[in-house]
């Protein structure tokens, strides 16, 4: 599964990332770069809107703006190629991520490394030179000489319209047009019926629910926080993050896809984050990797996430493509969940508001904070026994706070520990 | 109780714009939980006091941090906690 980033890298073409399993096309708000500019990996280069909010799209290599090739304003499918890039020589695509697999590598252009040096200068990109050298390779001649004649790519600072005048940055990355909140809306309320819709007619949901305790989670979480400044709060969401993504290791068969009539299951888990936004809708943006994220560092992108979700502008990394996702309801809303999985996700997992409830331990009533976790998920894949585990994982890695914020935690808790209620 | 203070609860209301710009200020009740009257979430409320520590340098500690303070309290408590609204950012 590749991040949904503008470009393969080194193949000097910036294109329309797919921001989500039901995105096809997107309008593009605005370019934050103009032709000659340098830009470098994970720069953001232009916002697209999508139905899902404005997305900032960054590139994932190194080099300079050679060409933009669409006007803001513009609706263009998936894959369309935004801008020209020329890398940056050997640099380019060397320091792109892993994760980029999808991609085929990069046709490196032979050249010899002065004539690259040379191409670079000359602000030309070396998969459009033609070679004349030893098995045609790309020669210091061969790209002087496409330095003087008539190039065959429009070269920086010239040609296309849209580099004739650089677009203004009239749309702020956290503005939209006018008009376009409206139809976002309603884009988002379609896309949302659809996704929901497919889900309901072709997965066959399970749904199991558990109410766990509380009280020793929260009394470590106030101590931690205690004397934190509000920027180095936890809040008990990262809490239930971190543990769903343990009991995640020791349940595999909920992290990842169906597709073609089959499960694949996902290598890393990309946690998909339901998010209400004010005024109406909901989006789902991911926290990558999020199984190799400490306690903290998980609340810091749970926070930025929101922030931008809320915000309406979204980076193009938010919208890769959930392993699992969970909807939590949060301070303010039901007590429990039984949730829609997002296709092609097979489980969702829901978190109702923590609240105190009257909790039988010992033969005695007393009052407990409660969260009730549930998990729906597609019986083609598990089924119950597997889910409960997963339920049970969840609940033992709960009454273990501390266990959470370690930072090598990897896979179970003490799975033999029959976990009583925490006593007071 | 100590005392109101006008500019700290101006600081408020702009940090409050920030992460809640639906929200007129003009329909709030100043006494009542400003958390319930503008439908802040625990990380709406957490983003909050972020900013207002970032914007006035008082650190609300999370025992402090009532979730049913006024924009009144609110300004009274950053007051108390040697919270200042800085001069360049005094605006409505």
């Amino acid at each position: 599964m590749s991040p949904a980033t503008g470009n393969a890298p080194g193949d000097g073409e910036f294109r329309l990332p797919s921001l989500g399993a039901d995105m096809d096309e997107g309008t593009l708000l605005s370019w934050l770069v103009a032709p000659g500019d340098p830009v470098h990996r994970g720069q953001v280069l232009a916002v697209v809107d999508t139905s899902k909010a404005a997305v900032e799209v960054e590139c994932w290599q190194d080099g300079t703006v050679r060409e933009l090739l669409v006007s803001p304003g513009s609706r263009v499918p998936v894959g369309t190629v935004l801008a020209r890039l020329a890398p940056s020589g050997a640099a380019a695509g060397a320091g792109a991520p892993a994760a980029v697999s999808a991609a085929p590598s990069a046709q490196r252009v032979r050249m010899s490394p002065a004539a690259r040096q040379r191409a670079r200068e000359l602000g030309l990109d070396p998969a459009g030179l033609v070679g004349h050298g030893p098995g045609g390779a790309v020669s210091l001649a061969d790209v002087e000489a496409a330095g003087s004649a008539p190039r065959p790519l429009a070269p920086a600072r010239e040609a296309s319209p849209i580099a004739a005048s650089p677009a203004p940055p009239t749309v702020s990355p956290t503005q939209v047009p006018p008009g376009s909140q409206g139809e976002r809306q309603a884009a988002m309320r379609a896309a949302i019926a659809a996704a929901m819709s497919r889900s309901k007619r072709e997965i066959p949901h399970y749904y199991l629910w558990e109410s766990i305790p509380m009280a020793v989670a929260l009394d470590w979480l106030r101590a931690r926080n205690a004397d934190r400044p509000p920027a180095e709060r936890l809040l008990p969401a990262a809490l239930l993050l971190r543990a769903t993504t343990i009991a995640l290791a020791r349940v595999p068969e909920l992290n990842g896809h169906w597709r073609d009539g089959a499960f694949t299951p996902a290598t890393a888990v990309t946690l998909g984050v339901a998010i209400s936004l004010r005024g109406g809708g909901l989006v789902a943006p991911a926290l990558a990797d999020a199984a190799q994220r400490p306690l903290a560092q998980l609340m810091a992108e749970l926070s930025g996430l929101v922030r931008r979700a809320r915000a309406g502008v979204l980076r193009s990394a938010d919208l890769a493509e959930p392993s699992l996702t969970v909807t939590q309801l949060g301070d303010q809303g039901a007590e429990a969940v039984l949730g829609v999985i997002r296709p092609p996700q097979v489980a969702l997992v829901g978190f109702g508001r923590i609240a105190e409830r009257a909790w039988a331990q010992d033969g005695w009533l007393r009052p407990m904070p409660i969260v009730v976790a549930s998990l729906a998920a597609d019986h083609r894949v598990s089924d119950g026994h597997r889910g409960a585990m997963f339920l049970a994982t969840l609940r033992d890695c709960l009454q273990q706070p501390a266990a959470l914020d370690a930072p090598s935690m990897s896979a179970t808790p003490n799975a033999s520990s029959d976990l009583s209620p925490p006593a007071p | 109780m100590t005392q109101p203070d006008p500019d700290l609860e101006r600081a408020v209301l702009a940090a409050l714009r920030a992460i809640a710009p639906e929200v007129d200020p003009a329909t709030l009740d100043p006494d009542r939980p400003l958390r319930d009257q503008a439908e802040l979430d625990s990380m709406d409320w957490l983003h909050l006091l972020t900013d207002l520590h970032a914007r006035t340098g008082a650190d609300i500690g999370e025992a402090q941090a009532d979730p049913r303070l006024s924009l009144r309290g609110l300004g009274a408590l950053l007051a108390a906690r040697g919270g200042a609204q800085p001069a360049g950012s005094r605006k409505g």
